[in-house]
């Protein structure tokens, strides 16, 4: 009960607007895979070409190897969790759950049943003769699900269902979906600008902008090796320096000329920005001769329990961070110190410059 | 009451007060009550009022079943014969046309109010709703006269037919339906939006999603409505129904320019007793009688399709 999904060459227009374009991918049968992207990305476009509640303008979108051109969504072996989740708050949670078994002709006796083994297989009993309205939210969500899981389907496509939940409940249901996922072996398509939520959940990750996929990778290489600044700078933290990349493999900035790591399709010419995350920082007073080392000045430090973060500004005026290990022994540096910010040239990353959106890291 | 006189002084609190007792007495409750208790009494001489023969009885309202005969009715070609009275037959037949007319009504405001609230970009919306509205800026007398005219033996509408070859010779536009499809027409005609906008205003309030949902889990169109869309809209739609039905049983202007030689209208009655026969305490009777009927039938309709009265206010 599980079939891969392809998007061949996508692209979906509103009037004047380009939503998708051109967008090919391909999720694997049984895989929990997430598109992720701030909004207005096109996610909830690709998500609802796939229900079939819009045709895309060109490409085709395949289901179980299957071209679903012309399907509507009542003829798709996909299910829908809706961001507000929609259920039916005038029906019973057990009519709600097997409303897609109705449909279906299955007789009420029956369809009862099943409604009670889903609401088991979502953790959620005795909330069968209740209303939606009846429910706290972490319970309407799992309704939702057992819902979309009742009619079987083959793809369960999900867009930002958690949005609503309070944070200590949306980590509690992230794992509760990814344990629902391994064992329905259903493929999840799940929608989100959440990066956590995608990191944490995923087998895969497709990172979007503008109507494009930027990078589709497992969550690990998608945080350790971006493609470019977009998805670097969306994904995580980042202290951003602006500047070119020499014939020596050398990246000159402002405050330096840097030994670096070059990113998919760097060359001297092309435009690009270093990129360092705040946890591959250190602080040193006294820097090696040689080493990548920006000499800058604490502005402040957050303490967050197990690490603190230290804002700094260099000579020129720009915002850096480092992420530091609590450590009784070696305290980060007084507010007002000067100090340097140090990192290796594995950690320091050139990045095209993406053509989706100019991310300088400042909101 | 401290707290009104407190914000706004005695004389403005005096006022509306007295002006809503003014209300409430006056234009309601004097009038009603003289009419409720005039119903009562028998129509007499000037001289008699007041007099011993001046004595509260039913006889009034009991009169709707005096003189019966025999009716002849035709029901698709099932024919029956009925022993009542004349009055009566037009009181159930006037509740039933109210009833068709409504229903009528119904199935026309449903589809185009999901329209209007589902389907329709919102930036036409204020454009549909004009074209809409601006006909109920027309005095319902001038709608109706235009009705009256525009389906008249040999009037326009035959006419125009003529003319394109669908009919020929005149049509008897007001005779079919057993002598009331003009009138029906014509009250579907004038009162329309009184269905549309409540329709309507459930129909927005309904989340779309809902009905993605529900097609997404396979459902098909009329499940879909039967379902989800319907359901959500019962306040509405009850709205509507109340609303349209209470008009057309109570309407004396479309039955007096629609009726056909073989069709009365139950206001008509009581008109006549009132100013023909001068009759206004059997008038008055009449209208009591129509509308303690009418809130009966509706409570028991509205009990039926399991509809509060506070649904009907949201």
């Amino acid at each position: 009960m599980t079939a891969s999904v392809e998007l061949r060459g996508v692209t979906m227009d509103f009037d004047k607007y380009r939503a998708v374009d051109n967008v090919s991918v391909k999720i694997e049968p049984g895989e929990f895979f997430s598109f992720l992207g701030p909004s207005g990305c096109g996610k909830t476009t690709i998500l609802r070409m796939v229900s079939g509640f819009i045709e895309p303008t060109q490409g085709q979108v395949l289901i179980g190897e299957q071209d679903m051109a012309g399907i509507g969504p009542n003829k798709r072996p996909t299910a829908m969790i809706f961001q507000n989740l929609a259920l039916f708050p005038l029906m019973k949670v057990w009519e709600n759950i097997s409303f897609g078994l109705e449909v279906r002709g299955i007789d009420k006796a029956a369809r009862r049943k099943r409604a009670e083994e889903l609401l088991d297989l979502v953790d959620l009993e005795g909330v069968a003769d209740r209303y939606p309205a009846q429910l706290s939210g972490g319970q309407r969500q799992r309704v939702a699900i057992a819902r979309a899981l009742a009619v079987e389907p083959k793809v369960m496509l999900l867009d930002e269902p958690l949005s609503a939940l309070d944070l200590k409940l949306r980590q509690h249901m992230r794992a509760e979906l990814r344990a629902i996922q391994k064992r329905t072996k259903v493929t999840f398509i799940y929608i989100t600008h959440d990066q956590g939520e995608a990191l944490a959940m995923s087998d895969r990750v497709a990172v979007m902008s503008r109507g494009h996929i930027q990078q589709v990778d497992v969550p690990q290489n998608i945080y350790n090796e971006p493609t470019n600044g977009f998805v670097a700078s969306f994904v995580g933290e980042n202290n951003i320096f602006t500047g070119a990349l020499s014939a020596t493999k050398n990246f000159t900035t402002d405050v330096g000329a840097f030994a670096v790591t070059t990113g998919q399709g760097v060359s001297h010419d092309s435009k690009c920005r270093l990129y360092v995350r705040p946890e591959h920082v250190s602080l040193v007073a006294k820097p090696k001769a040689g080493a990548n080392a920006v000499p800058a000045t604490v502005e402040d430090i957050s303490f967050e329990g197990n690490f603190a973060v230290v804002h700094l500004r260099d000579k020129t005026g720009r915002k850096l961070s480092a992420e530091l290990k609590n450590d009784a022994s070696t305290p980060p540096p007084a507010v007002g110190a000067s100090t340097h910010v140090v990192f290796g040239p594995e950690h320091a990353r050139v990045l095209l410059d993406s053509d989706a959106v100019a991310y300088d890291g400042e909101e | 009451m401290q707290a009104m006189v407190r914000r706004y002084g005695g004389f403005i609190t005096g006022l509306s007060l007295a002006l809503t007792a003014f209300w409430l007495l006056v234009l309601v409750l004097i009038p009603y009550f003289d009419m409720f208790e005039s119903s009562f009494r028998p129509y007499l001489p000037f001289v008699d009022i007041g007099g011993p023969k001046d004595i509260y009885s039913l006889n009034n309202y009991l009169s709707i079943f005096h003189n019966p005969t025999d009716i002849k009715v035709n029901f698709f070609g099932f024919e029956t014969k009925l022993f009542m009275s004349i009055h009566l037959w037009v009181f159930f037949l006037t509740i039933a046309f109210s009833c068709l007319s409504t229903f009528l009504a119904f199935l026309l405001c449903y589809p185009l109010a999901y329209y209007l609230a589902k389907v329709l970009e919102p930036g036409r919306l204020a454009t549909f709703m004009l074209i809409l509205i601006i006909p109920m800026w027309v005095s319902e007398l001038l709608r109706t006269f235009a009705m009256f005219i525009l389906l008249a033996f040999n009037g326009p509408l035959t006419i125009l037919l003529q003319s394109i070859g669908v009919v020929t010779g005149g049509v008897r536009w007001t005779w079919s339906l057993w002598g009331y499809s003009g009138v029906v027409f014509t009250l579907i005609y004038v009162y329309v939006l009184f269905m549309l906008f409540p329709v309507y205003n459930a129909m927005t309030s309904l989340d779309s999603n809902q009905i993605e949902a529900a097609k997404d889990l396979g459902a098909s169109r009329w499940r879909i409505h039967r379902r989800v869309v319907m359901p959500h809209c019962k306040p509405g739609i009850a709205s509507g129904c109340v609303t349209v039905f209470m008009l057309c049983v109570g309407s004396l202007l479309v039955p007096g320019l629609l009726n056909s030689p073989s069709s009365q209208w139950f206001t008509e009655l009581i008109y006549s007793r009132m100013f023909v026969e001068n009759d206004w305490n059997g008038g008055a009777a009449y209208a009591f009688l129509m509308l303690i009927f009418c809130t009966i039938f509706v409570t028991l309709t509205m009990r039926l399709f399991k509809v509060g009265l506070a649904d009907i206010a949201k």
